[in-house]
Parts: C-alpha cells; structure tokens; sequence
C-alpha cells in the first residue's frame, strides 16, 4: 500500500515536470508552471522520505535527523541565497546552483561506490542468487553488476564535470577567472576524457573478472584498495576535465556552456534513476537533459554558431583575435557632450534604445526607464532594441528591463528592431560592444563572424555609452565606434542616464 | 551480444521511458521565445535538482556508524537542497519581474 501511494507520488512529480517545463516556455503561464514544477518536487521528495522501501529488505529509511538536517539547511541557504541575489547576477545564479546539483549526483555515486567497494562487490549478484533468480551466472554477473557500476560511473563523471565546469562558468561570470588557454589543450582535453573513459571500463572489467564465479572468467583476487584509488583518480580527472573544459570559453558563449552543463546535470540525475530503479528521477533527469540540450542549440542558432564551434573555437578568449583588433587602422572617433546629447534626444521623433551588459551592471535599468518617460512625454517615439543574448543570457536583458517596469510592447526583437532602424532617428547604445559590432557581417577573421547583430548604423544618429575605448566582453574592437555616424558618450551608464534626464528636464 | 539482449529485454520499460522523455523534452520547448530562455534554463535547473531524492535514499540507507557515508550523504542532501529550493526560488523572482509589467 505504501509502496503504491509512493509510485503514485512520483508519478505526479513526473507528469508536473513535464506541465511545468511546457507552461514555462510561454510567457503567460510560465510562473505558475514553475509553481507546479515546485509542488510535484515536494511530494516526490516528501513521499521518498516517509514511503520509500528497500526493494529487498523492505527496510526503511533511517538517519532521519540527518535528511532533515540536511533539507533545513540546504532549504535555508537556497531560499536566502535566491532571494538576495541581484538581477544582474541571475547567471552566475543558475550556474552556481545547476553546480551544486552535479555534485550533489557525484557524491551519490562515491557513496555507493563505497558501498559495494566495502562489501567486495558482490553485493547484487548475491541478492539475486537469494532472489532465487534462475538467469546463470555470466550473464548475471554482467548484466547486474555491471549495469550497476556503468551508471556509478557515469553519475560520477557526468556529474564531477558539471560541478566543476559551473563553478568555473560561475567565477568567470562574476569577474573572478579570466580566460585561460593554453597551445593544444583541446588535444589535453581529448586526453584526459580518453583516460577517464578507459580507466572506468578497465576498473569495471576488473572487477567482473574478479566477481564473476564462471568458469571463463576465473576469479582473480580483487584488490579493493587498489580499486578505489583508481576510483578517485576518475574523479580527480573529471573535475579537472570539467575546468579545463570550460576555461577556455568566453565572452557571449558562456550562456551556451551553461545550458550546456545544465543538461549535464539533468543526465546526472537520470544515472541516479537508473541506479535506484526511481521513475521520477529518471524522467526528470532526461527531460531536462534534452530539453537542456535543445535550448542550447537554440541559443547557438541565435547566434549563428554550431555547437561544435563554441566549444572547439573559443569564442573571444584565450587565443587573442590579432587580425581583427592589432592590425586594423582605427581612426578617430569623436565624442559627444550631455548637452548635445540631451537636444539631439528630446527632438527626434524615435529613439531605440540598445541595452548591453553596461546597463545591467551600472543597474541603470530603472534611470533608463525615467529617461524612457520623459522623452514620451516630450512625444518621442521610444523602443527598446533587444539583441538575443545582450546581457550575460538570452534573455537576461528582458529580465532587467521587467525588473524596472518597462512595458512589454517596448521591446523589439532583434528582427523587428532591424526593420526600424532605417526610420530611427538616434540610436543609444547602453553598455553594449559585441551585439552592434558590424564586423559580424563584414570580417571573416572576425571571431564574432556570422553571429546575426543589431543593424544600428542605418538610423542617423548613433550615440554609444561606455565606460571607456576598452573592448568588449569577446575582446574585439569595434569598428561601428570609429564611424562618422557614431558619437561616443563616455561615463557609467546610471550617471551618464541621470544627468541626461537632468540636462533634458532643464531645456 | 546474448548478455546485451539480455540487457535490453531487462530493461526495456526504463529505456522506452528514456526515448519517450528525450522527444517530450525536445517538444515540450519547441518554440520558446529567447525572452524566456534564461527563466526556462533556471526552471530546467531546479527540476534536475530531483537528483535530491537520490541523495536522500543513500543517505536513509547508510549505516549509523559509517560516519563517511553519512557526512557525504548530508553534503549531497544540503546541495541538492540548494539546487531546488534556490531554483525554484531564483525562477520565481525572474518570473515575477515578468508578470509586474503585464497589466
């Protein structure tokens, strides 16, 4: 009975994953599919807790005070952590918490790995001998021991290079790791996964030949010690393949690596489904994996990449694009004052403005907003351009502007915006290098060639707001600075915007 | 080749249940829009986070005295804790921001 009530509860946790994941694909529905998601995840892991059985002994679950331990704790930092969070910082969130998750699915495997490492494997095949299974000993040596260590093994790998990989994503994203790459790693890389790889399977095979009581696998003396070093060496190679993994990646790929572990992790989970004969982990471990999975290749298609060349082609970082920064003539840029910038603004008839990472971290989202107001109330025309992946995530940009209360409607897309550009009379670029540089469609050698951008040189007035001549988040000049059309508008984007709205109150 | 059968018919609820949840992830976010791809990769995020049930049935299986087990269990129950109540709750807070501005 108890056991029912419990597939009954994962059930519900299965199917609300899969409402949730829908309804959070649609703007209307997505908080409340959210909440669904979160209600199914409740009782899956109240039902755990209290119904779950041992599929043999039919014990229990004890260590209860430790479970709850663990829940209040885990529950409290995560809620606080959550909620203190700024807006800006909402990726390096994400990556920060999928990584907790890897490695949560990491510790699962070398516990149980130390669990059979303890009973000297033989474990499952003994159970089933008690089961009084009739199936004969190689293929049930092999179909459940090794069924058993496979997804140990793959919870661990998957698992250790997620975590390892996020915590890196997380530190870039936040300023503290820089990229790093050295001549080859990719080959280094390829090394270090075909070593995993073999040791696994070579532990695997060895403890087969050693467990296996038939007659063409003798039984050789297993040395667990031995083993379980191996063990931990598989684990040290994954996280060290997790960071150098990630490294090298940068600029505008970083959200893509992140969906991309995201699915890591959901895989990671699935491993512990496999291993615990448990639907729910199972199906939400796979459902996220693929979905992660497709996202991530959404993302590369929004940026006109394959997925293959953000991993591969280190986007921006660590091999410095000489051709397009060093060699190429700059010129002269020209900047422009608050003043005239405040007149050219206050008479057009439309404005688009382009928010880039700049805004987010000055937050000056809520000053644009203001100056958004004024210049309607002086009846011009103002929109918001939104490149797929300005910010640090596609989307992040969205979620900002929300946060401070920009209207829905003012938000055009990048192809809408394209289309308006030619009709606009001034362009103001907040913060943003990589989305408007023209050197997408017109240099080959451009480490950012072919990533579809925002068409900003076909309005009259072009004004950029930065900090300072510096490149940008991938690290390439950008031409669109030294054109005649552009005026340069230097200083913090929350300063620069308040004295604008100042100089604009005051004509 | 016979222990890989073997395998197969063993299993195969769990792997029709694997090929059905690959294209249900696939359909079920067919056409997102890019706004709602950081708020979708957070959702996606904690629902993994159910990695945490794992986590509680090694942990309720450890022997009392095996302090090892118990210690990793505990770690692995706290972040996989974190990975759901932080996700849930990360999303919720992006979600919300959405919802303000729709009159």
């Amino acid at each position: 009975m108890e056991f029912s009530i419990l597939t009954l509860c994962y059930l519900i946790g299965s199917v609300t994953f899969i409402i949730g994941l829908k309804m959070l694909s649609n703007p209307a529905t997505a908080r409340r599919g959210n909440l669904i998601a979160a209600v199914g995840m409740t009782i899956a892991i109240i039902g755990t807790i209290f119904l779950y059985r041992d599929e043999d002994s039919g014990e229990k679950l004890h260590n209860y005070l430790w479970i709850f331990g663990g829940l209040i704790i885990g529950g409290i930092i995560g809620t606080l952590a959550a909620k203190k969070v700024k807006m800006t910082a909402m990726p390096e969130m994400v990556s920060l918490f999928n990584g907790m998750g890897g490695a949560c699915a990491a510790l699962i495997s070398i516990i149980e790995f130390g669990h059979y490492a303890h009973a000297g494997f033989k474990n499952s095949i003994q159970e089933a001998y008690e089961a009084g299974d009739q199936i004969d000993d190689a293929v049930l040596s092999l179909g459940v021991q090794t069924g058993v260590l496979i997804t140990i093994f793959a919870g661990l790998i998957i698992g250790s290079v997620s975590f390892a990989g996020s915590m890196i994503a997380w530190g870039k994203l936040n300023g503290k790791i820089k990229d790093f790459a050295f001549k080859g790693q990719h080959i280094v890389n390829q090394v270090i996964l075909v070593t995993i790889l073999a040791l696994s399977t070579y532990i695997i095979y060895r403890i087969k030949i050693s467990v296996g009581s038939t007659d063409d696998a003798p039984e050789v003396p297993l040395n667990i010690t031995g083993i379980s070093l191996l063990f931990y060496g598989v684990l040290a190679l994954s996280l060290l393949y997790g960071v150098l993994f990630v490294m090298p990646i940068g600029g505008a790929d970083m959200p893509v690596v992140i969906s991309l572990l995201n699915s890591f992790t959901g895989v990671a989970a699935a491993c512990g489904g496999f291993l615990y004969d448990n639907k729910v982990m199972l199906t939400g471990g796979i459902l996220v994996g693929a979905a992660g999975t497709l996202l991530t290749i959404l993302m590369c298609k929004a940026m006109n990449r394959s997925l293959l060349n953000v991993l591969i082609g280190s986007f921006g970082g660590g091999n410095k694009p000489a051709g397009a920064g060093g060699s190429k003539e700059q010129g002269a840029y020209k900047e422009i004052s608050l003043s005239d910038t405040a007149v050219i603004m206050s008479y057009a008839h439309k404005v688009m403005i382009v928010p880039g990472y700049g805004l987010a971290v000055a937050q000056a989202q809520h000053a644009c907003h203001e100056l958004e107001k004024l210049l309607e109330s002086k009846g011009v025309d103002v929109k918001y351009a939104i490149h797929p992946v300005a910010g640090r995530m596609p989307g992040h940009m969205n979620v900002l502007l929300a946060e401070a209360d920009v209207s829905y409607d003012k938000l055009q897309e990048m192809e809408q915006a394209n289309e308006e550009f030619p009709t606009t009379d001034v362009v103001l670029i907040l913060g943003a290098n990589d989305v408007v540089n023209p050197a997408a469609k017109t240099d080959p050698s451009s480490p950012i060639y072919g990533m579809p951008i925002l068409d900003v040189e076909l309005a009259k007035n072009v004004i950029v707001n930065k900090r300072s001549m510096k490149p940008g988040y991938a690290g390439i000049e950008n031409d669109l600075f030294f054109q005649p059309k552009t005026s340069m508008l230097f200083g913090d984007a929350k300063k620069v915007l308040q004295d604008l709205i100042a100089e604009i109150k005051n004509l | 080749m016979e222990a890989v059968l073997k395998w197969l018919s063993d299993s195969q609820q769990i792997i029709y249940i694997v090929i059905l949840m690959i294209f249900v992830g696939i359909e079920v976010i067919g056409r997102v829009p890019s706004v709602l791809h950081t708020p979708l990769m957070s959702g996606a995020n904690a629902i993994h986070g159910v990695v945490i049930i794992g986590a509680i049935i090694v942990m309720g299986k450890a022997e009392s005295d095996n302090y090892v087990a118990l210690i990793l269990g505990f770690l692995a129950v706290i972040l996989g804790t974190l990975n759901v109540v932080g996700g849930f709750v990360v999303t919720d807070r992006m979600l919300e921001m959405f919802k303000s501005k729709k009159k």
